[in-house]
């Protein structure tokens, strides 16, 4: 075959650029040693301010950027004094002393004061963004703030509305909402009165390890570590997170070693990924639960019979096996594996016999559940072994597949008759969801308690309410570990919630590094104690 | 004469000023229309933005308090009204989803789409035309069945098969190009402090900066997800060349040149071909627009930080003034390409000019 001379040129000339351009020049392939990058999805945060943040991302963010009075140990995730050395409560059970450790210094230099303290917690009540209810739930409103938080000196007061449980205010106050603030930094970037929220979007102003260097949303962030920290410097002098929204692609980047750490895998990548020799699996669990509810509406779903024979009909360890591929574990109980009275033990397995009797003796004929679903694999794919093992216990099951924030649309205006949710916890306090899976203030239509998973499915929880809050007004925290125990032995056998699995965490990191905490149930990402 | 040339050149004005009016009044009867339908759009879909910001967890009053500082609350018309007149005044609202100013956003992520789609295109040219043209002269050729096979290939692979598996051979197993993002991890770290960024566009930023390794690393980035849309956008072009071309070689004036001894060279790139251009640039164009409003898939696998990506999740938690600033973009891509292509038209074709 004869080429025109013109072809040849430009096809010598393509091939020529081609392979000038695919040679492989400046390859970095093996991230800086002194710096730990992170391949995540973290197009979920809204805002780095820790009055308004409340998403995993931007927490994991702060946990690095900010300190609170009272810390979680990341590797023990037990309670450890922070920015506060000490503390103490007063007999009548509604002032609480804190001490604030001298020799602390913001990232700005300047010196941490009560003075701070008081007013990083009174801004999250006069801002009133979405996490401020977690301190809100001491009784401080933007009018009395001022007065129940007060500084002296190098003493911080809080008082409270009522003698919770003492640890239900410090659980809360690990939070990243009460982080603490550089005052005078901060407040030179007000904004329109907006108490510098604009500006903490994009620059940090903490004690923190590490301080934030740049942000740009949906691409990614750069962090540097401080010197002379109060706990010890960060072991790795910078963190560079790179959104990396596709789980394939991160695969491919920790198999390369073009970041040192991957957290967004699916159960595919695990598994091709467990035996490279270059590669750590870290397992531990997250504070994500999934679970089944049942519009009590319909009034099927108050005879506990059928509740009882529908809770013998799931193969829960078939579904974490071989769906969820170790990204949950079984979990029966609405208070997750880490928190303050969980129980770990699992007293429902699929027995399809049991279940028939059951539905026999609830006396409901030929049972239709329509089981609202949201639109991704792994729901689906949950959804569809229920509907299943429902079926062989005489339940049928249909399907109502939706996109996500139509089925929570649904959910909350209490029009599904059953539906598959996950929740997770707001605060790392068992009130958390102790308050919303067994406490329903107002069951009416009307009240549009819609922060109540218990009034979302219609289920008016009886004395359990009570049970729940004596349970955060306890101020013996062994006592009140026994109250939860007893709640969630209750809610779980008489509800119409039936929990099944906890969110299991599998993060991919190259071998040489070490330390690297993700936070747990309970808490943050934690980058300063990481090596590589 | 002097006065028979005056009024000549006034003769010519008046129509070219109509002209230019009736192009100005279309982009704005398009933009306006494009405004209304993307705007009616946010409206009626059944997700509420609010909940969709502040979470699960929020009480009745903080959602109404969201709603009201959002301006939710005013009649349809009246948010309408100020959107216009914001987008007017080169505001697009601010982002629900990262309270960033829309415009801000996009000034960040269209260079990216930009830099990519541009090198696509000129990737998808430079093959897909002489590709075209090789297969139109030899017609019933292996090179005509080569050019034929890989085009189809090209519109019948899944363009995140076909990057995955780009990936896992080039970067993976190869290791000839850069991974996804736009740099290594290292470089990356140094373009916010050490690289002047003129454009946004990082192959042209640090060659203006004189940055020749963060150039060179950026091009093994860029190279794969170019070459991936280039190959889209070589089928389409090739296949089109292929037919434009062989219309025209068909023509009578094709065979009179050739009669008359012309160089088959002269016959098919000078004649046949100048004839072909002109359906040509609009396939082109449209390619073109068709890449810079944003190739999601290839973005999402690619982990660039682009136009496509930026609109489809900010849709996804129903973020709609970064949807709509970003849709305006898009609309007004498609309308410069056009005019360029119209442009473009009347330099290629003397019967368009009049």
């Amino acid at each position: 075959m004869k080429f025109d001379p013109t072809f040849r040129r430009v096809g010598v000339a393509f091939l020529s650029g081609l392979l000038l351009t695919a040679s492989p020049v400046a390859l970095l392939a093996e991230t800086p040693a002194d710096t730990l990058v992170v391949a995540d999805a973290i197009d979920d945060i809204v805002s780095l301010d820790p009055a308004e943040a409340y998403e995993f991302s931007g927490l994991d963010l702060n946990n690095n950027t900010y300190d609170g009075l009272i810390e979680i140990d990341p590797a023990t995730l037990g309670m450890v004094p922070g920015l506060a050395e000490s503390w103490s409560v007063a007999d009548d059970g509604t002032t609480y002393t804190f001490k604030m450790r001298p020799g602390v210094t913001f990232s700005s230099g300047n010196p941490l004061r009560a003075e701070d303290a008081a007013w990083s917690l009174q801004r999250v009540i006069k801002l009133n963004k979405t996490p401020a209810f977690i301190l809100g739930q001491f009784g401080w409103t933007p009018e009395n703030v001022d007065q129940m938080i007060t500084a002296d000196g190098d003493t911080l007061t809080l008082k409270t509305d009522k003698a919770y449980a003492p640890t239900f205010l410090y659980n809360c106050l690990t939070a990243g909402v009460a982080e603490i603030l550089d005052k005078e930094t901060v407040s030179q970037h007000d904004a329109g009165g907006d108490m510098g929220n604009a500006w903490l979007n994009e620059n940090s102003a903490g004690t923190g390890a590490y301080v934030l260097k740049s942000y740009k949303p949906k691409e990614g962030y750069l962090l540097e570590a401080r010197k002379g920290h109060w706990r010890g410097d960060a072991k790795i002098a910078k963190v560079l997170m790179r959104h990396t929204p596709e789980a394939a692609t991160q695969r491919l980047q920790i198999e390369k070693g073009d970041v040192d750490v991957a957290r967004t895998l699916t159960p595919v990548d695990i598994e091709g990924l467990t035996g490279n020799k270059d590669v750590t699996l870290q397992h531990d669990v997250g504070g994500q639960l999934f679970y089944l509810s049942f519009n009590q509406k319909n009034e099927n779903y108050k005879n506990q019979k059928f509740l009882d024979a529908m809770r013998w009909a799931i193969d829960y360890q078939g579904v974490a096996d071989t769906i969820m591929k170790g990204t949950a574990i079984v979990h029966q109980s609405f208070l997750p594996q880490g928190y303050l009275g969980a129980l770990d033990d699992q007293p429902y397995k699929l027995d399809v016999e049991k279940a028939k009797a059951l539905l026999a003796e609830s006396g409901i004929k030929d049972p239709m559940v329509t089981l609202s679903v949201r639109n991704s694999a792994d729901r689906m794919d949950l959804a569809q072994s229920i509907q299943n093992t429902f079926g062989q216990a005489g339940i049928k099951v249909e399907l109502k597949v939706g996109e996500g924030a139509e089925q929570l649309k649904e959910y909350r205006a209490r029009l599904h008759d059953a539906t598959l949710q996950t929740w997770g916890p707001d605060y790392p306090d068992p009130n958390t969801n102790s308050s919303t899976f067994a406490e329903n203030p107002d069951n009416a239509d009307e009240a549009k308690n819609t922060g109540y998973l218990a009034w979302r499915n219609a289920y008016d929880p009886g004395d359990m309410k009570a049970k729940s809050q004596a349970a955060v007004m306890e101020r013996d925290p062994d006592k009140r570990k026994a109250m939860y125990e007893e709640i969630e032995k209750e809610h779980r056998s008489t509800s119409p919630f039936i929990l099944m699995l906890q969110q299991a965490r599998n993060t991919a990191l190259r071998s040489n590094v070490k330390d690297f905490y993700t936070g747990g149930a309970i808490d943050s990402a934690a980058y300063w104690l990481a090596t590589k | 004469m002097e006065q028979t040339d005056d009024i000549g050149g006034s003769g010519r004005f008046w129509p070219a000023l109509r002209e230019f009016g009736e192009a100005v009044a279309t982009l704005l009867v398009t933009f306006i229309g494009l405004l209304a339908v993307t705007f009616i759009i946010s409206r009626v879909v059944p997700i509420d933005p609010v909940t969709a910001l502040i979470g699960e967890r929020a009480t009745a009053q903080q959602i109404a308090a969201a709603r009201a500082e959002l301006r939710l609350d005013e009649p349809m018309i009246v948010q309408f009204g100020r959107y216009v007149w914001g987008v007017l005044h080169g505001d697009f609202g601010t982002s629900i989803k990262t309270g960033r100013p829309v415009i801000e956003e996009i000034a960040r992520f269209f260079p990216a789409t930009l830099e990519l789609s541009t090198l696509a295109t000129i990737l998808g040219v430079l093959v897909g035309v002489p590709a075209g043209v090789l297969a139109a002269t030899k017609p019933g050729s292996i090179a005509d069945q080569v050019v034929r096979l890989v085009g189809l290939m090209g519109y019948s692979m899944p363009v995140f098969w076909l990057g995955l598996i780009g990936l896992l051979v080039f970067y993976g197993t190869l290791g000839w190009v850069g991974g996804p993002g736009r740099l290594d991890a290292g470089y990356d770290m140094m373009m916010d402090f050490e690289v002047t960024q003129y454009t946004g566009m990082i192959l042209l930023d640090t060659a203006l900066n004189g940055r020749w390794d963060m150039f060179a690393n950026a091009l093994s980035h860029i190279i794969l997800p170019a070459g991936l849309l280039g190959y889209l956008s070589m089928a389409y072009i090739s296949r089109m060349t292929r037919s434009f071309m062989m219309n025209e070689l068909g023509q009578e004036y094709i065979t009179t040149a050739r009669v008359k001894g012309m160089p088959e060279r002269r016959v098919v790139w000078v004649h046949a071909m100048k004839n072909a251009l002109v359906p040509l640039i609009t396939v082109i164009a449209l390619s073109y627009a068709f890449l810079l409003e944003g190739a999601v898939l290839t973005e999402t696998i690619f982990s660039w930080p682009g136009l496509g990506r930026y609109i489809t999740d900010a849709l996804m938690v129903a973020d709609m003034p970064a949807v709509m600033g970003g849709t305006i973009v898009v609309g007004a891509v498609y309308i410069g390409l056009n005019l360029v292509s119209d442009l473009l038209y009347k330099l290629a074709d003397p019967r368009a000019r009049t």
